[in-house]
């Protein structure tokens, strides 16, 4: 079996774990989480120098998710690397639990509290500064939604980004092309977005967002000395489970008991065919 | 399967409503979007400015009905109050709506220069304030908006309790030629007025008479006053209730009236107890020379308690045994 197939199985292990804790909670971002899990995953498992035992460890790379709401592939990512026993996601959303709907730094291995969209990237910013202060060899990397993009303080951030030369830090852009309302296009339209950073002072790629293989890849080259890096990741919003694939109410909609049980069977059926095709 | 969602009403609260027959109207938000359609209707510079929010809203069919008075800006809050403001500016009734949360802090310096300090006569509309979004953490709890809105001169504060105060509270704002926040949730809401009811900026309205102990509550707390008021009257107290939806400016009279002819008062909010309504209140009190023992209910300064908002009421004694013993704790020190 390939590298990559051992990671494509827990890709859909992965996305098991976040629609069952958006089951138990009865609520979730479903759809951005889906559609940004393969990066988490490849991230966490292939790129970002973290450690369970030492989240703490001041050389680790630093990822901040701006789009916070698809907290809950953040949560099956990291309980998957062993920062905290996968079983604790039963407490997502319930009272006391540490485990609420946007990542926070109760829990192991997540480094800012985020939520309100538009703030990873400035944060980041601050991050890769605090890392070339220190002449660190550490990176930064922050995850964007493309509706979220419409914030200011992006472009505040990209700007300010450029201008510092940040080569340490990397923006991947959740590229699903819907909102909440509708289609990014068509809400508060920001493309080209390639163009735009660019125009910034960025390094703009653009690749398959669910490709584990050039998702590792772009994310863990070194960016070109002295700019900072978008990877522009086209993805589907509510990737792996047809029937949410590209469809708007599942950005926060919740899987009925039958709609769960589809979806299982469908990373059963996925399950089945990437270990056949190995034999 | 999803556990079912927690009530902020107990058993022994759901019976207390049925006793005082209050019936559950809808969300204050349904009843907010219903108001702006009809206003929309009659008038073409009714214009809604939404930012990723019409969902949220419930103004998508008020954005099929009405296209062009829809605006959308996209996810950019900032953008929104400055639209709002320039509509307001050119004549437009506008009504800017997104969560009060990102609304009122994130957009605060628009809040403060473009709409008030400018002093034109635009609506923003903070819509799942409080802790309406309860599971979703701190990001988006607006425990602070009353707080730092209060801090601006010009902003009308309004905070309705029911679907009427709702209704009644948007043709207010839309009629007004002042700035005007409205903050509401999500929830289903209890009527809790009479037919005959009447509604102004800046009145406060006595839901129940009482001379032990005074209860005011603004927003989604003051359905819980009434309950507690009602339990108290279980044990031979009389307790006043006020609905005090507009924050600012305060109705002083109706607070010092219930001050001096009542032996206590607690206030209830769904916000933090520094700079809200219970604080307004202390301050309309002690510069009138009325030293009336006061409790100030609301969510304290330490990291809210995380779960559902009727976690976090129940959880700050926000709900009608909460209140109760805040009334109770105040009447057995003053023995
Ligand atoms: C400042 C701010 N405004 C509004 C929201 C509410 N909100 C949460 S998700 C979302 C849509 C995000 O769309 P996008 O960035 O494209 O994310 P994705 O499609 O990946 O879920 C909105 C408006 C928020 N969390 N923060
Ligand atoms: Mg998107």
């Amino acid at each position: 079996m390939l590298a990559t197939d051992d990671l494509r199985l827990k890709t859909i292990q992965l996305r098991r774990l976040t629609l069952q804790s958006i089951m138990t909670a009865g609520a979730g971002h479903t759809g951005g989480s889906l559609s940004c899990l393969d990066i988490l995953a490849v991230l966490y498992n292939r790129v970002l120098n973290v450690s369970p035992q030492r989240p703490d460890d001041p050389g680790r790379d630093r990822y901040v998710q701006s789009k916070g709401h698809s907290v809950e592939a953040l949560y099956a990512v990291l309980a998957e690397r062993g920062f905290f026993p996968a079983a604790e996601l039963e407490t997502l959303c319930r009272y006391q639990s540490p485990f609420v709907g946007h990542p926070t730094r109760k829990i192991p291995g997540i480094e800012m509290n985020t939520g309100a969209l538009g703030h990873g990237l400035p944060i980041c910013v601050g991050m890769a500064l605090a890392g070339k202060l220190d002449d660190a060899p550490w990176r930064v990397f922050t995850l964007l939604g493309d509706g979220e993009l419409a914030e200011g303080s992006n472009w505040e951030a990209a700007m300010s980004a450029a201008h510092h030369r940040l080569d340490n830090l990397t923006a991947i852009l959740d590229h699903n092309t819907l909102q909440i309302t509708g289609p990014t296009r068509d809400v508060c339209s920001n493309e080209p977005v390639d163009d735009k950073f660019r125009a910034f002072g960025w390094h703009v790629e653009t690749v398959d967002g669910h490709d584990l293989d050039v998702l590792e890849k772009v994310l863990s080259a070194a960016n070109p000395a002295g700019k900072p890096k978008l990877v522009i990741a086209n993805t589907t919003k509510g990737r792996g489970v047809s029937f949410m694939e590209g469809v708007l109410k599942w950005h926060h909609g919740v899987p009925s008991d039958e709609e769960f049980a589809a979806a299982m069977a469908e990373f059963d059926a996925a399950e089945a065919t990437l270990r056949g095709a190995d034999q | 399967m999803s556990a079912p969602a927690p009530s902020m009403f107990s058993p022994a609260a759901i019976e207390m409503i049925q006793q005082l027959g209050l019936k559950q109207g809808r969300a204050n938000l349904e009843e907010f979007a219903t108001a702006l359609e009809e206003l929309a209707a009659a008038d073409r510079d009714v214009v809604a400015v939404t930012s990723d929010s019409r969902g949220s809203g419930k103004l998508g069919p008020f954005g099929q009905r009405f296209p062009d008075q829809l605006i959308e800006v996209g996810i950019a809050e900032q953008n929104l109050v400055g639209v709002t403001a320039g509509l307001a500016a050119c004549g437009k009734k506008s009504f800017g709506v997104s969560p009060a949360c990102f609304l009122t802090i994130r957009s605060l310096e628009q809040i403060k220069n473009d709409i008030c300090y400018s002093n034109v006569p635009a609506t923003v509309v903070g819509i799942s304030a409080g802790v309406s979004y309860g599971a979703l953490g701190s990001t988006h709890h607006s425990l602070h908006d009353l707080a730092a809105l209060r801090a601006i001169n010009n902003m009308a504060i309004v905070a309705p309790a029911d679907n009427f105060e709702t209704r009644e509270a948007v043709r207010a704002a839309a009629a007004a030629d002042r700035p005007v926040y409205l903050r509401f949730g999500k929830a289903k809401m209890y009527d809790l007025h009479d037919a005959d009811a009447s509604f102004e900026i800046g009145k406060a309205t006595v839901l129940r008479e009482g001379n032990d102990v005074a209860l005011l509550g603004t927003g989604e707390t003051v359905v819980h006053c009434l309950l507690a008021a009602a339990k108290l009257a279980e044990s031979g107290l009389n307790c006043r209730v006020l609905s005090v939806p507009t924050v600012k400016p305060l109705d002083e009279d109706a607070i010092l009236a219930a001050g001096r002819a009542c032996r206590a008062i607690v206030t209830a909010e769904e916000h933090s107890v520094h700079g809200g309504l219970g604080e307004a209140v202390a301050a309309v009190l002690m510069q009138a020379g009325v030293f009336v023992p006061l409790t100030i209910r609301g969510i304290p300064d330490e990291d809210t308690v995380t779960g559902a908002q009727a976690d976090i009421f129940r959880h700050y004694g926000l709900t009608m045994e909460g209140l109760v013993e805040a009334a109770t704790l105040q009447l057995q020190k003053l023995c």
